[in-house]
This record gives structure tokens, sequence and C-alpha cells, in this order.
């Protein structure tokens, strides 16, 4: 994966995986590839398939019908509870990452449709602190899954996200167990819920809502685990093999349903609602 | 005091008391060989180790109280099985891989209680503790944790969770098997289970692998025990690059029983006797059990319904976030300021916010 390149601060919309500039280099095969040819493929390589990492908004308009998109709970915004400071205090951090990122928070809650099938749908935000659930983002997963199973409508959860977030301790903690609660709720009244893991689903979101689907997708490369891939290198005082955590791994070892590829995701979400009655 | 000094382990603002201590098992044995009286002295010297031992652990540093926490003579689960479970029977196995020896379950009696106990136990000798991983459970130990708590609660056996882990076991095999799922699995589970569950952190309460069984309708943390989102050096390791910093990370996470009860995610701290639990097991043992019969005794007092419903509030009201004006469904004051925001609205903060259960 290529690190997030720096980004112009008057453009902070797009400050994804996706380098500036009008021609790219692929970090999956080293190809060029037209930035415009990347976007309409869904930000997926046409030559190697590589699926680049995609903000909440550009995901939004990816999954749901055009203009669809109706988003809840827009103004939550993250305290301060353990007057956090790192190499800045956590508000200063918590500004400048919506300044860059464009985005209040790591999540985007919200109603939409998916080939007409309404549905309640979460999408993580990879470029705000790691997608890292604080208070934020488990009030709006929690609101989410009520809202879904009040309102008897699907709830589609898209993660990306490196888990809980360390500036809010154990006050983002015990997130893991209110967003699986409310998941039991929805669970209990007959809701379905879906998950689409991509890259990278891991830590305190891969061990609370994000491993309680109904139904769990993955997008092909993704990295889907619970610890990080170095901290288990260092444990086990070995390399790890080839592919090791990666979706197809996760499918293999018989914890993902599918992995399917960002093109087919709208109708594959569909197809699964319809068979499922929802 | 009920250990003499004799082989224990000392962290090092233990040196000045193990000093006095060993001034006191001198003179003593001077006093018997000898028979000369020297008792006042030792009197004196005693009244002077307390107050150095209050002194000292009144005012222990969150890192000195992880230090406490990772105490090599602390009392471990197996010594509260000994302690305070009468008739414990534990049963083994998740009945789809294994029987992880970090997570070990049974029934027991606990102050004239039936429950169900399920704890990790980090292991005292080095074959126990190589056995034991150290108390970092595998993706069986949740699973076995689970299965033993849902048989529980089809008994209507209240369940007793003693938390003691530096965190789930980071291993191939670990992940092979799925710990993140079966951790999620749990906390979706625990969340309804219909049976009073009561969880107290002995030790170490690192991260998921603590959460994992720490979902309850009441949660504890011994005073020198704490609670944690990631490792003090973990987290030092990230922001700091450097686990050197690991005493200004365990400052900085907020992870003692102190500050977890100011957050309102914890409900009680469980004394320990002066000098930390190390110094005397049977009168940490005492406290836990007090408090474990004490909590089973009110949380038997709900209905079932009733006792979920309190269980999902609590979980439902943890989190502390401002929302901005309170004017909900009115799409239209969006307007993002960038400035700070005074009049921003606490939302669950203070008196909703978190109580409880993780
Ligand atoms: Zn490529």
């Amino acid at each position: 994966m290529a690190d997030t390149p720096n980004t112009p601060s008057a453009a902070p919309r797009r400050r994804m995986e996706v380098p500036q500039g009008l021609w790219i280099r692929c970090v999956g095969c080293g190809a060029m590839i037209y930035r415009r040819i990347l976007e309409e493929e869904l930000h997926v390589c046409p030559e190697c398939d590589h699926h680049y990492r995609v903000d909440a908004r550009t995901r939004i308009r990816q999954l749901n019908d055009p203009d669809t998109f109706e988003e809840f709970l827009p103004n939550l915004e993250s305290t301060n509870p353990l007057e956090f400071t790192d190499r800045m205090p956590y508000p200063e951090r918590l500004a400048e990452t919506k300044r860059q990122s464009g985005e209040p928070e790591a999540i985007v809650v919200g109603k939409g449709f998916i080939k007409g099938r309404p549905v309640i749908m979460g999408v993580m935000n990879p470029a705000f602190i790691m997608g890292s659930m604080g208070s934020v983002v488990g009030e709006k997963v929690t609101a989410a899954g009520e809202r879904a199973a009040a309102d008897g409508l699907p709830f589609i959860m898209v993660t990306c996200s490196g888990g809980a977030r360390m500036m809010e301790g154990m006050v983002s903690l015990v997130q893991m167990a209110k967003t699986s609660a409310a998941i039991k709720k929805l669970n209990d009244a007959g809701g379905l819920y879906v998950v689409v893991m991509t890259d990278p689903t891991t830590a305190g979101v891969a061990a609370s809502f994000a491993f309680l689907g109904d139904i769990t997708l993955a997008e092909p490369g993704a990295l889907i685990g619970f610890a990080g891939p170095r901290v288990i290198a260092n444990t086990i005082k070995a390399t790890l093999p080839e592919g090791f955590q990666r979706a197809e791994f996760m499918l293999e070892r018989g914890y993902i349903d599918r992995i399917v590829h960002r093109r087919d995701l709208r109708s594959e979400l569909a197809r699964i609602i319809d068979y499922c009655n929802q | 005091m009920s250990n003499a000094t004799g082989s224990r382990y000392l962290l090092e603002f233990e040196k000045p008391i193990a000093k006095m201590e060993q001034e006191i098992d001198r003179l003593s044995a001077t006093q018997a060989n000898s028979g000369r009286d020297s008792s006042e002295l030792i009197a004196k010297i005693r009244s002077q180790l307390t107050e150095e031992l209050t002194r000292t652990y009144a005012n222990l540093t969150p890192w000195e109280t992880v230090l406490v926490a990772r105490h090599p003579q602390r009392p471990l689960l197996r010594d509260y099985i000994r302690l305070i479970c009468r008739d414990f029977c534990e049963l083994h196995g998740d009945k789809l891989f294994g029987d992880d020896r970090a997570l070990i379950c049974g029934f027991a009696r606990i102050a004239g209680q039936r429950v169900m106990l399920v704890g990790h136990h980090k292991g005292r000798e080095t074959r126990e503790k190589i056995e034991a991983n150290f108390g970092c459970a595998h993706p069986e130990g949740y699973r076995k944790a689970l299965q033993k708590m849902r048989l529980a609660a089809k008994f209507g056996v209240p369940i007793v969770c003693l938390i003691d882990t530096p965190g789930a076991y980071p291993g191939v095999g670990a992940e092979e098997r799925g710990i993140a799922a079966a951790i999620a699995t749990n906390l979706m589970e625990l969340s309804a289970l219909p049976t009073p569950i009561i969880a107290c952190v002995i030790g170490e309460g690192g991260s998921g692998g603590a959460l994992g069984i720490g979902v309850a309708d009441e949660v504890a943390v011994m005073q020198y025990a704490y609670y944690s989102v990631i490792s003090p050096e973990g987290c030092a390791a990230i922001l700091w690059k450097s686990a050197e910093h690991a005493a200004r990370a365990a400052n900085a996470l907020r992870l003692t029983g102190r500050d977890l009860l100011k957050l309102k995610l914890i409900d009680t701290i469980i004394d320990e006797p002066l000098g930390g639990a190390h110094r005397d097991v049977a009168a940490a043992a005492r406290n836990v059990e007090t408090w474990i019969g004490t909590k089973l005794r009110d949380l038997k007092r709900h209905k079932t319904d009733a006792l979920l419903a309190r269980r999902y509030d609590r979980l439902r009201n943890l989190g502390s976030f401002f929302t901005e004006t309170a004017a909900p469904a009115e799409p239209e004051p969006a307007a993002p300021s960038p400035a700070p925001r005074p009049s921003a609205k606490r939302g669950r903060q203070g008196a909703k916010a978190g109580r409880a259960a993780s």
C-alpha cells in the first residue's frame, strides 16, 4: 500500500491513496494509469485490479443511487475525555484531520438506496486518524443499527479502520461493546446486517461490529485481522506467510462469505438484500 | 504483612520498604538468639514501615500501578480459586478446537452462591506460564468462555469474570482461527445473555482481550490493577516511537481504577491491602469475595428483562461527544464552522454518560 500522499490544503476532498497528478503509477503493478480512467474504474487499477482506498463520500457515491443518500448525525464531534496530548493536544489533531480530510469524523452514516432498495448505510473514512473508532464512531454505528431495526431496513456497513482510537483510551475500547450490543438488537429484531470489509479492517473494529455480519463481504486484497502484522511478526520472530491476513486468506479460513470486486458491489448487495427478502 | 521478606521480587519504589522489612527481620532474629529486648525498636520501625507503605502506595504513578498489576507475586486466578471458591468444578474446552489454558472456566460456590467463574490465568511457574501463554488467550479461549457462559445462563447461574491479561495472543494461529470474530461474538452475546454478569480486573486489563469477557452488569477494577485500550509500551511505541516513554503513555491513557471511575467507565474500585495485593493475598481475596457476594445479591433482585434493559442502557450510554446545537431532524444548520464552538452542547457526556460495562 502506498503511503497517503500530501495534499494541497486547498483540495481537501480526495486525500486517499490515489496520488495527485494526471498520471498515476499503480502501487499494485507499476503501470501508468490515466487518473480519470482510475476514477471511472471506481479507483481500481484496470491493469491489476488493485483496489485503492477511497474516502467515505466517494464510496457513498459509488454504492448509492444518485443523490439519494441522506446523512444522519452529521454534527457529532469528539470531546477530549482523557485530555490527551501526544505531539499535539487531541482537539488540535481532530481539527487538523478535519481540515485535511474535509470530514467531521471517521464514519458517515445515513439512509441511501441501492438499485432502488432502501438501506441504512455506514461508511468508514480511512483518512480520519486511520478510520479509528472513538465515541463518535461508536455512537453513529449504534444509532444507525437502531435506526435499521426501527425502520426494518437492511444495514450495510463498509468497514475501513485500524481499530480503537488511542486518544480516547478506554472510552474508545468500550465502543466495541456498545456497537456489538446494537448489532445484537438489530439481529434480534430480524434485521439484515451486511458488512463489506475493505482495506484495512483490523483490531477493535474487526473485533466488534465488523465481524458480526449476517453476511460478510470483502474487497480483494483487503487486510483483515486482529493484531497488526508487525506485532505478530515480532511475537513469532519470523516473517509472515505471503498473503497472511488478506481477504483471500480469511476466505480460505472460513471467515468471509464472498470476495467481491468493487465494480460488482452494488449488484451483489442488491442480490443479497433480495435473497434475504428485506 | 503475611509474607516474610525472603525472596520477594522488588519493584524499584519498594526498595526502601524492603530495607525496613529486612531490618525488622534482623532485629527479631537477634532478639530471639541473644535474648536482648529490641521490641521497642522493632515496634518503632514497624510503624515507620506502615507509614512508608501508606505514603508510597497513596502516591503511585499510573506507570507504577501498571508495575504492581504485573508484579510476579501478585495473586493470580488460581489463587482466587483456592481462596474464595468452594468446590470449584473446572469445565474444559470450547467443543470446537481445544482447551485454552489462558482462560479458565468452571462452576464454583463463592460467598455462598453458585456461579460460573470465567477468568484469565497467567501461570506462576515457567511451565504453567508457557502452557497459559502468559495469560494471552486464543480464539478457543473466548469460545470456551462463551460456551460456558451460555451454559450458566441456561440454568440461571450468574457469571463472575476475573480479568487478568496483557491482551489476546497476537500470533498466526490466533488469526487463522478468527480471534477478531471470537471476541466480537462474545461482546455481542454477552450484551444480552440472560443472567447476571459481573467482571473485575484483578491485574492487567489488556484491551480487546480483556473486554472479550468484560461486558457486564457491574464492572470493578482492583486498586492497583489497570484497564487500557493498549499497553503503555504499545502506545509509547506508536506515539513517541519508543517503548521507553511507557510511563508517559501510562499517564496519558488514564488506565487506573481512579481515572476509570472518574470517566464513569467502571462502577467500583476494590481496595487492596496496604502495599498491594501481593503483600497479603488472603486479604485481597477477601475483598474480592465481598464484592462478588454483594453485587450478585443486588443484581439478583432484578427480573431478567429489567436486567437486560439495564445492561443495554449502560452500554448505550458509553461515550463522550458533542452534539452541535440540539436541533435534531433539522438538516438546515449544517454550516461547518471550522472555528471553535463554544456553543456546542455536551452530548451524553456528564450525567448520562458512560456508565460502564466493559
Ligand atoms: Zn495496477
